[in-house]
């Protein structure tokens, strides 16, 4: 398949910047006094905290647990103690902070132990629970948690695609772990056949890697297909790299599976080559470090490693930086906080400067040149879609199939009159978002203030019905009189203990009750005689008691 | 010429028939003009309106016995909306702005479970139960402030919901746009 290479339309010819990153090997970084490592490093559902602040924790530990089904666990990169369970800063566009575990390193780096999994064995499901629990999630950028992925389910895979494209400039961890650890990547990619079951596998490289390439296929073994694809951005896409390799478009909306083929980034392959024979969860991947730096290369960095610290292994940003770019120039964002940890989505840092990172002309007025419709390697008319977002005419961009959209920037790239087109698309597809959100909420809404109109009404009608009832018993026995009274012997006998009741009640009253005239003296006695005698008189009946 | 008076008459019966038969068989329930009205307000239930409800100040607006500018939640974007749904000009709106999305926060230390507040709740978002304390649940909030006069305590307070990674949306691009000389 691999002989017959199929073109995307679009696409461009960045300027690649792999040499400056990619001459040296990978290198370690030292352990560091302090980690942060954010709960939320996936799509989906952010992890379950399963630390406080004061816990001991050991290298490999789980500290946070999957979450519903769209998620996956994080785990302490190593021992030391949780300082805290806060909100801290992250890599991510808005700057803001998300919840995180702050761990103190105890300088020992002790782990817990590690079981490896009988991969061949183990039922699939079961295989990949245990995958969730280690943590891994797609490295090549979107971070989708990978044991769904790796879930043949409805749609039947037959085709496997390992992605080791790296089609975005200055980005080159996956070309020096291709180099450098072929053999495991190839083995992460048999687990990964094996759990699919799918008996084609294509490993993509684009051709400006030729180190890359020789080593994968020096290690490839039988069924395994490694592929030179032609350098243009964005070929590592994985709806392009699907295309350029099978020749099949990914339907609009759709994922690669509903045509049956499944993309996995290499990083991730190698991931699940040390989960899979080491029982090793995702705690470090390569990052690259480039641009505006003393020493620009690789780092196998521990999830949790502060930007800033890996910066400083990069020998530090070299005078005159402009900031910092997560990602790469095309997709990546600026990064707000050096705080900010490397997590699992976290491929590159690179530092500006002015000579290479321009600040961006102001954009002229649109000419309707269409240079933005030829490069969209997703076949998209970007003016239309920019010009109803620019409008936020919403309905209207999302008629033009702005989903479709991968934020690749090639629009933006090659427009002469410098319009940041995919600013607008961004800006137009989370207000879509979010008004879908509101949608639903307020659905939910009106449904539940329906059914609590309803409850009411519910609730009136029976307590109308009880009354009714109640009622009604009273007139049937009214009606039958007393010749229906003695029928109910346990009323008449309640009645007469009621009755009694009542009685004793009465006389211990008159007895209890004091008599102010008790216990006086003669003359007072002598008194009230006199009076009663009097009132006697008066009114010519029985005196008063007193 | 008598037989084309009949035919035509014939074809009358027969369409009238079937005319006839559609609007029995295919009769429209409820007016979905309401629905559709209905669908565009916001569904806080605040009452704002002056009807009890977003369903009634719907049915309202579908009689024309109300003006559309009445829902403060759905501000002048749901002014809007509504307009370009029944195809009038928007009517002034001022201080249409709406507020930030908040929601409703008991303070569980003052609540004293006298649950007037579980029963002035339109959606049903408050658990509690009498002399039990009481809480809110945040999804199911619409921030209608319904609860707030009948606390005797004063207990609950609207607070703003705070943007977070998740509900962070990106920014309207502004750019100076360069003068074309």
């Amino acid at each position: 398949m691999g002989d017959r290479l199929h073109t995307f339309n679009g696409g461009i010819h960045p300027e690649g910047h792999k040499a400056e990153s990619s001459a040296t090997p990978i290198r370690d970084m030292a352990l560091l006094p302090r980690y942060v490592v954010p709960l939320r490093q996936h799509i989906g559902t952010p992890a379950r905290p399963l630390v406080q602040a004061g816990d001991k924790v050991l290298r490999g530990q789980p500290i946070g647990a999957a979450e519903g089904y769209v998620s996956t666990a994080v785990h302490a990169p190593t021992s030391g103690t949780v300082i805290a369970v806060e909100p801290r800063a992250v890599p991510h566009p808005s700057g803001l902070f998300d919840l995180a575990v702050a761990i103190e390193s105890d300088g020992e780096d002790r782990a817990v132990d590690f079981t490896p999994l009988d991969w061949r064995n183990l039922d699939p499901s079961a295989l990949r629970n245990r995958i969730r629990d280690l943590g891994l999630a797609g490295l090549g950028g979107a971070v989708f948690p990978s044991y769904i992925k790796l879930n043949p389910g409805a749609q039947s895979i037959h085709t496997l695609i390992v992605n080791g494209a790296e089609c975005e400039p200055w980005i080159t961890c996956d070309d020096r772990l291709m180099r450098e650890r072929a053999a495991e990547t190839l083995q992460g990619v048999a687990i990964m056949a094996h759990a699919l079951g799918v008996k084609t596998v294509l490993v993509g490289i684009e051709d400006n890697k030729p180190e890359a390439l020789a080593a994968m296929a020096a290690a490839a073994p039988a069924g395994v297909e490694v592929v030179a694809v032609p350098t243009r951005y964005p070929g590592g896409g994985g709806k392009q790299l699907t295309y350029t390799l099978t020749g099949v478009e990914t339907p609009t909306g759709g994922r690669s599976t509903d045509v049956g083929i499944q993309v996995f980034n290499v990083g991730t392959a190698y991931s699940l080559y040390r989960a899979a024979m080491l029982g090793e969860p995702l705690l470090s991947r390569v990052v690259t470090v480039t641009g505006h730096v003393a020493r620009p290369g690789n780092f196998e960095t521990r999830i949790g490693t502060p930007l800033a610290d890996l910066l400083t292994a990069a020998g530090g940003a070299n005078p005159g930086a402009v900031g910092e770019i997560i990602g790469g120039p095309m997709m990546g964002f600026d990064l707000m906080d050096l705080a900010a940890p490397v997590t699992k989505a976290v491929n590159c840092l690179i530092v500006k400067d002015p000579v290479h990172f321009p600040p961006r002309p102001a954009p002229l007025p649109c000419i309707r040149c269409g240079a933005c419709a030829r490069s969209c390697p997703a076949d998209l008319q970007p003016f239309e879609m920019y010009w109803f977002s620019r409008a936020k005419d919403f309905g209207k961009a999302q008629s033009y199939n702005l989903f479709d959209c991968i934020e690749c920037g090639c629009c933006a790239y090659v427009c002469p009159s410098h319009i940041p087109l995919v600013d607008f698309f961004r800006f137009a597809k989370s207000e879509i978002w979010e008004r879908e959100q509101e949608k639903r909420a307020s659905d939910q809404a009106r449904q539940r203030h329906e059914f609590k109109e309803f409850r009411l009404e519910r609730e009136k009608q029976e307590k109308a019905e009880k009354f009714a009832k109640a009622a009604e018993k009273q007139k049937e026995a009214a009606a039958a009189g007393p010749a229906a009274a003695p029928a109910d012997p346990e009323a008449e006998k309640k009645k007469a203990i009621l009755q009694a009741a009542l009685e004793r009640a009465a006389k211990a009253k008159e007895g209890v009750t004091p008599k102010n005239t008790d216990h006086l003296p003669p003359r007072v006695e002598r008194e009230i005689a006199e009076i009663d005698a009097r009132r006697e008189q008066v009114v010519g009946k029985e005196g008063g008691e007193g | 010429m008598l037989s084309a008076i009949l035919v035509m008459a014939a074809i009358g019966l027969v369409l009238g028939g079937i005319l006839g038969w559609a609007s029995v068989s295919y009769r429209v329930e409820e007016d979905p003009l309401v629905e559709k009205i209905d669908a565009v307000l916001p569904q806080t239930q605040c009452g704002q309106c002056g009807y009890p409800g977003c369903k009634p100040y719907a049915e309202a607006i579908a009689k024309g016995e109300a003006e559309i500018n009445k829902c403060p939640p759905g501000g002048l974007e749901g002014i809007k909306r509504m307009a370009e749904l029944l195809g009038v000009e928007p009517p002034a709106a001022e201080g249409m702005e709406p507020k930030p999305k908040s929601i409703a926060v008991i303070d569980e230390n003052t609540c004293i479970g006298c649950t007037l507040c579980i029963q002035s709740c339109p959606v049903d978002a408050i658990i509690g139960a009498a002399k039990q304390m009481h809480t809110i649940i945040a999804d199911q909030c619409t921030g209608c402030e319904l609860c707030l006069p009948p606390c005797p305590v004063d207990c609950i307070a609207m607070v703003v919901v705070k943007e977070d990674v998740t509900t962070w949306k990106w920014r309207y691009p502004v750019h100076m746009m360069k003068r074309a000389a």
